[in-house]
Parts: structure tokens; sequence; C-alpha cells
């Protein structure tokens, strides 16, 4: 790795190599034949100057957007992927990485250590006890994360493309009254009217809120029995009281009628125990 | 229905006229693409959604030399400005809108193809862990929505994109992306170099 860093210092002698290193991987591929056949592409620009490298680096996604750069770069089969060579093109990177930077996802070394191990457990040899369909080719769970993952990365790129609105189209909305006024309620005459009686059935419930209130109002009840009782005759008691008002009206009621009485401007008699109780003025009674 | 042969408009096509104005008058002022059964109230007497489809395929046919047009996505009906005239408008508001990053954009991608799926699937495609503010920049668009939490340990949140998302991609239902089939992959590709390659 030191070797390859001190290669690009100089642009040329990095050219060198590469055109190096792409002849030693021409004879790797002609001598090592896996297919029984050559391969028919050559693997074009293998060697990445560190600097290069360091700015895609930027870009990878990942261990698996990485591993699936070093294929592309270097033609290897996916369906057959040259273990050896895919983990040292790897582990060369990680190890460059580290050299610039040192801290490092662990997900690159995860990947790391699941290449070596599909490596050596390529290596082993196979047991004849183990029928074929019982033991997987240990790189078939990579390839189909690969396959997976490369298939995403793509749709990504193909969700990109399709037009979006804001940004490829403007969605179209005439601009009308409506949405700048905002809309205010419409009320009638009965909406007011159920209002005003809520309000009243409400301050039924309440009553004791307006008791002090009511108190400077005794004065006026009494003025309002002793109208009722203008005629001079005599009145049943419980005429006097409307059960409408409400129950601080009616003590408001009682306590005039008390206060008329102690002021001897009222008569109040009573025929029979429980019967109806009579009221009358006394003026009705004075003039008598 | 050939207005010109007739001495005096027949009612039934004043009437037509008069809906396809209405329908194309609250399509225009609609902050939100219209479904059929709310462009249905819009009509006094009854209509089915064969009547309105061909009513609706009549204003569209009368605005396709504009530069708007009239489209069906996922939630109705709206008018969009055609996305060629896009670099004009782009004239009158020149902050380009910020692009997503490739994390961002191959989470949706994962979300859109494989949904519902948890975080931790997607971190299983990805090969990297998916951090927080993906999935909430994707949520703030309004373009994925939790749907609901897989029976496992953690109970972990299921992930679905919205109908947002297709409304924004100007498409009606999720048949119209593009499949996994026609987006490929290396075997795909590698297949199709090695035979040709052979021929």
């Amino acid at each position: 790795m030191n070797e390859l860093i001190a290669r690009s210092l100089s642009p040329t002698l990095s050219r060198l190599a590469g055109e190096e290193a792409n002849e030693s991987l021409r004879e790797f591929h002609v001598t090592a034949l896996i297919h029984g056949e050559p391969l028919l592409t050559m693997p074009q620009d293998l060697y990445i100057p560190p600097d290069a490298l360091e700015l895609v680096l930027e870009t990878f996604q990942g261990p698996l957007d990485l591993l699936l750069y070093l294929i592309r770069k270097h033609n290897l089969d996916v369906l057959d992927i040259p273990m050896a060579e895919l983990t040292r093109q790897y582990l060369s990177y990680i190890e460059l990485l580290q050299q610039h930077r040192l801290e490092l996802a662990a997900e690159y070394l995860l990947m790391a250590a699941v290449l070596i191990e599909i490596k050596s457990r390529l290596l082993l040899p196979k047991s004849p006890k183990i029928s074929d369909d019982g033991e997987e080719d240990p790189r078939v769970e990579l390839m189909r994360r690969l396959q997976e993952y490369e298939q995403m990365k793509l749709a990504a790129q193909q969700l990109n493309e399709l037009p979006q609105a804001g940004r490829d189209f403007e969605i179209v909305q005439v601009l009308i009254e409506q949405t700048c006024e905002a809309r205010l309620p419409e009320i009638n005459v009965e909406d007011l009217r159920q209002a005003w009686l809520g309000l009243l059935a409400r301050a039924k419930l309440n009553a004791h809120h307006t008791v002090r209130r009511e108190a400077l109002s005794v004065r006026e009840q009494m003025a309002h029995i002793l109208r009722c009782l203008q005629g001079g005759e005599y009145v049943a008691f419980d005429t006097l009281f409307d059960l409408q008002d409400g129950l601080s009206k009616l003590v408001v009621t009682f306590i005039a009628m008390l206060e008329l009485a102690k002021e001897y401007l009222l008569e109040i008699q009573q025929g029979a125990t429980f019967g109806v109780i009579y009221v009358r003025s006394n003026r009705a009674l004075n003039s008598d | 229905m050939s207005a010109a042969t007739e001495p005096s408009i027949p009612t039934e096509l004043r009437n037509t006229t008069a809906l396809k104005i209405i329908l194309e008058t609250a399509l225009l002022t609609s902050a939100e693409p219209l479904p059929l059964s709310e462009l249905k109230k819009l009509s006094d007497r009854p209509l089915d959604n064969r009547q309105i489809g061909m009513l609706l395929d009549e204003i569209a046919l009368d605005w396709q030399n504009r530069g708007v047009e009239l489209t069906q996505v996922a939630s109705g009906w709206r008018f969009r400005a055609r996305p060629h005239m896009q670099p004009y408008l782009d004239r009158l508001n020149p902050q380009k809108p910020p692009r997503y990053s490739r994390a961002v954009l191959e989470t949706l991608a994962i979300i859109t193809y494989h949904q519902p799926v948890t975080r931790g699937d997607i971190e299983e495609i990805r090969g990297v862990a998916v951090s927080a503010q993906i999935l909430k920049t994707l949520e703030a668009r309004g373009w994925i929505e939790v749907v609901g939490t897989r029976d496992t340990p953690g109970r972990p949140e299921l992930f679905a994109t919205s109908r947002q998302l297709l409304d924004d991609l100007n498409l009606r239902a999720l048949q119209e992306l593009p499949t996994l089939q026609q987006i490929g992959g290396l075997l795909e590709q590698q297949t199709s170099t090695v035979v040709s390659d052979k021929v």
C-alpha cells in the first residue's frame, strides 16, 4: 500500500504503475482460467491514484457500494466472484482509507471480515458426507446482497429522474378571493334566541352567584308585589311567585313579602292549616 | 353532438358546457387535486364516473396546446404547468430547490419498492446505518409515513410511501413506477454483455 502511495507522488510514475498493474492482472486472468476459457473483456483502469480515491470515497454509501464499484471497475463477474481478487482490492482500499481517515465506519470493517470468511470457506475442502444441496456456495449471500443493493441504487436514480412537483413542474392554482378572506360564520335571530335561553338556563344553575346583586332588588320586588295587590282583593300567595323566575328571584320575592308584612303594608291570612294563603294590601284594609 | 348543425343550442349541450366551465374553475382554483367524488358535487344532476371522466377528458383536450395541462394523479385531478415550462418559470425564482442526497434517495427507493419496511430492513439492504435525519427528511416532505409496527421484539415501525409522493411525481398509482425488472441490475447487465460478446 505504501508503495502505491509513493508511486502516486509522480503522475508519470503512477501511470506507469497503472500499466504495470494492468499487465499483471492480464497475466493473472490468462494464467488462472476459472471458466476454462480466457476472459474476453480485459480490465481497464485498474489503478486508481489514492488522491483520486479519497474524492471517490466521499461518495460511497457504504461497503456494498464500494464493492459494487470495485466489481464494476475491474469487470469482475458477479455470478462467479473471484473472491481472492475482490478481497485483496477491498482490503487495500480499507488500508488506504485508514491511513487517510482513521475514523472508518464499522460497516466497512465488518464487510472486510465477511469477505475473508467467504474466501476461507471456499478454501476448505468439501466434505464428501454433505450432499450438494446442503452446502451452498458461500458467495451466494454476498451476491444476493450486492444485487439487491444495486437494484435499489438504480431505483433511487430512476426515482430521482422522475419529474417532481416544485422541482420539474409547478402545480397550477388560480388565486381566488376566498383564499385570502376568511369566511365569517352567519347567524340568524333563532340562533340569538337560543343563545339567550342558554344563558338564562345557566343563570338558573349558577343562581348563588347573583344573590348579592339581587339583594338590592328586594325593594323593587316589594313595589312589584304592591302593584299586584293594587286591586285590594285577596290574592293567592302562590300567584305572586312566578316559578319561571328562578330560585333567587323567588327568595327575593318572599323576602320582599316578609318585609312588606313587617312594615304592615301587607296582610297575610290562612283559613285553615295547609289551606291556601291569601295576601292583600293593607292599603285596601285601611281604606275599608 | 354537433352543435353547428342545430339551429339553436340544445339545453342538454348548454348544461354540459356550463358544467365543464364549473369543473374547470374548481380545478383551477383548488389547492389540492380533486377526486371524482368531489367533482360530482359540482353538478346539479347526478352524474356517474364515466360522464365526469368524459368531461374531464374534454377539458384536458381544451388545454392541450397550452403551457398548463390537466392531469390525473393519485388524489384526483389537477392542473399543472407542463415540465418543459420549468426552465422559464425558474427564471422568475432563481433559487433552486435543494437536491436530496443519495442516502435519502436510496432510502426512498427501498421504502417504495419493498414497503412496508422497517428501519432495520433498509439498513440490511444498504449495508449501512440509516440516520434518523434521513427518515425525518422524507417524513417532513410527506412522502413516507408510519403505517404500523412489525410484530417482533421492539415493535419496529413500518414505513410506506404516501399518496403525496405519487401526487408530487404526477403518478396515479405505484404501478406506474418502473418495475424492478425494468430497472435491472448487475445480473441482467452482465448477462446482456455476455450475450452481445458471443454474438
